[in-house]
């Protein structure tokens, strides 16, 4: 019941800033929030990967691609119908939207998901970087794809998709994917992966199910970059492939290993602040991806712990530990 | 039968290439565990210092093999010096501390490489002048081999025969492979861990400026991000041979080179780019450690 009433508070206040927000700010700072907000989606869906179970993705934009192409191809094809229908049928549009897009956010995660199974299958035989290196090779297989299919729209991308996304969508898929992330971390599920990040060895004599595990972490992770993906296809309403390079994947790996790898809102906060500064950085124009670089590597020098290291905000029973330890 | 052996000759030389910057990813895995995002940089870095080079020695108005061989040297060692700098500057102060903020380092530095290029060079494409003019010569049976192309394979073949020497008949080498073994037990041995990985970086940042000179050759358009695909492909080329092996890279890169271009020639052109990462899938899977590399048993 109480988390009943929480779940409808955080709602009523998402809802509050996505009402007072755009009266307040332009239309530009508006693009920017919501480009956090997936970003942050983004970054701390590759936490649970990276961060918690220690296995080393670098192909996080060809799960968020999958994830973007079948929700719009959902939207183009049978979405549309759908609002007509229920609009038909006296629902008004706002709502009707809203249901069509939850239903094409939900089956883009899912395709994202059986992707990441996928992917996920051959970390039971492989490590460390040789992992790394199949989920690179499975973004830029991802990538070619697409461009070679032309119902998707190839090269020229996919035009058209409806523009459903408000900032109140990827808030909530925000709050969503950080609540998932704040509780699995406290449950057995989450040890069991902290475990595995640890030792695996040792996880694995304890009687962790280690494969199970890292497929789970996987298919949780990829889920969410492909929810991720479906917002970023709505919010735009057009997508090319040339979105989802290796460099987006390395974006996000900046975000999680910047904020500290495991830490929960220092994904967060790198995820704010690394889609912020290239904005900020705008007036310098040709230099701006210089200083961005240079930052990278002066912030990595300085604190290689990344801003958080492994600790959270402002949660007393994570505080200054590196792994959260069961009551003794 | 000719055109299959056309395609062989065209995807040797383009394997020899990958090779060579695949021995630069492997020497540094070897020696540090880092992935060297900036080394495909260092590659295209490698190809403006030779066009930088060749205009300076006035190499395309007279064209001939002393200048050439003087733009090559010139490019290796200038890319030798920034493989210095960029060790010496960027991954030595993280090198203690955890791996995914040396790789984090890594792509920083790809990054700085990419947009500093950008500003320096200009961000149109610049055109290579033709240092060697383009002969081709029939091997009979309507096979020809192009003299760009038996440069590309004497001076490959040539650089990893140097290789192999330095790193198995040298002290310097001998000295690389007790590094790579354990930093420890080499530091206690006597050797100057810091110098060895500064030669390491050295002698993979002039590898890649010779594969970036003779890709100049064959395909004269060369721009600030030319380094990004062949930089991640000689990568995988190199986990492919079993990463942190040199024959490996050797290898790995050859079977790349000759994939890439029997699919082109053979099934479609736009695949190419795809082919490479769905070898590298199947053969992970069959050999996880690649295809020379040592399956080392885990110790607990």
């Amino acid at each position: 019941m109480r988390r009943a009433v929480w779940g409808v508070a955080l709602l009523a206040v998402i809802g509050l800033i996505d009402f007072v927000a755009p009266r307040l700010v332009n239309a530009y700072i508006m693009q920017i929030a919501v480009l956090c907000g997936i970003n942050v989606i983004l970054a701390v869906s590759l936490n649970l990967i990276n961060g918690f179970t220690g296995q080393f993705s670098i192909g996080h934009a060809g799960f968020m691609a999958v994830g973007a192409y079948g929700a719009a191809m959902f939207s183009l094809s049978v979405g549309q119908g759908w609002v007509a229908v229920l609009g038909a049928a006296g629902v008004p549009p706002g709502i009707a939207h809203g249901i069509v897009l939850c239903v094409a956010l939900v089956l883009g995660g899912l395709l994202a998901a059986v992707a990441g199974y996928l992917v996920g299958l051959p970390s039971l035989r492989l490590r460390g970087d040789y992992l790394a290196i199949v989920t690179l090779g499975f973004g830029e297989i991802i990538r070619v794809l697409i461009l070679n299919i032309e119902a998707v729209g190839g090269a020229r991308g996919l035009f058209g998709i409806p523009v459903w996304v408000s900032l109140f969508w990827v808030l909530t898929g925000a709050a969503g994917v950080v609540l998932l992330s704040r509780h699995l971390a406290h449950s057995t599920h989450g040890r069991a992966l902290f475990a595995i990040r640890d030792d695996e060895v040792a996880a694995e004599a304890l009687g962790v199910d280690t494969t199970r595990y890292k497929v789970l972490a996987f298919v949780l992770g990829s889920f969410f970059a492909g929810i991720a993906g479906g917002l970023f296809a709505h919010f735009l309403g057009y997508l090319n492939p040339s979105s989802f390079q290796f460099l987006k994947s390395i974006e996000v790996i900046a975000m999680v290993v910047l904020g500290g790898t495991g830490s929960i809102s220092g994904a967060v906060i790198a995820a704010i602040l690394l889609t912020v500064l290239p904005e900020v950085l705008r007036p310098v124009k040709d230099y701006r991806m210089v200083l961005y670089a240079l930052m990278l590597i002066v912030l990595m020098i300085t604190r290689p712990q990344g801003l958080m290291g492994s600790r959270e905000l402002s949660w007393p029973r994570f505080g200054r530990r590196r792994t959260p330890k069961v009551a003794q | 039968m000719s055109e299959f052996l056309q395609q062989l000759i065209n995807g040797v030389t383009q394997g020899s290439v990958y090779a060579l910057i695949a021995l630069g990813y492997t020497m540094v895995y070897g020696i540090l565990r880092l992935i060297n995002f900036a080394h495909g940089d260092v590659y295209m870095l490698g190809a403006f210092f030779a066009y930088y080079s060749a205009r300076w020695y006035g190499a395309a108005q007279d064209p001939n093999p002393m200048k050439a061989l003087l733009v090559l040297v010139t490019a290796m060692a200038g890319c030798g010096l920034a493989g210095w700098i960029i060790e010496r500057a960027a991954y030595r102060p993280v090198r203690k501390s955890s791996r995914l903020a040396a790789l984090i380092t890594a792509i920083g530095v790809s990054l700085l490489l990419e947009n500093g290029g950008q500003i320096v060079f200009g961000a149109d494409p610049k055109f290579f002048p033709q240092i060697i003019p383009l002969k081709n010569i029939p091997l009979g049976g309507g096979v020809t081999i192009s003299n760009q192309q038996l440069i590309i394979l004497a001076v490959s073949l040539g650089l990893m025969g140097l290789l192999r020497f330095i790193v198995l008949h040298t002290r310097t080498g001998k000295a690389m492979r007790a590094v790579s073994h354990s930093h420890t037990a080499a530091a206690l041995m006597g050797i100057s861990v810091d110098r060895i990985v500064s030669f390491t970086f050295v002698l993979g940042s002039m590898l890649a400026a010779a594969g970036g000179v003779l890709v100049a050759l064959k395909d004269p358009k060369i721009e600030p991000y030319m380094g990004v695909l062949p930089g991640i492909k000689a990568f995988v080329a190199a986990v492919l041979g079993g990463i942190g092996n040199v024959p490996g890279a050797v290898l790995g890169g050859l079977v790349m080179g000759i994939a890439e271009v029997l699919v082109v020639g053979y099934v479609s052109p736009t695949l190419r780019d795809a082919i490479a990462f769905v070898l590298l899938i199947v053969i992970l899977l069959v050999r996880p450690a690649g295809l020379l590399g040592k399956n080392v048993a885990e110790k607990v």
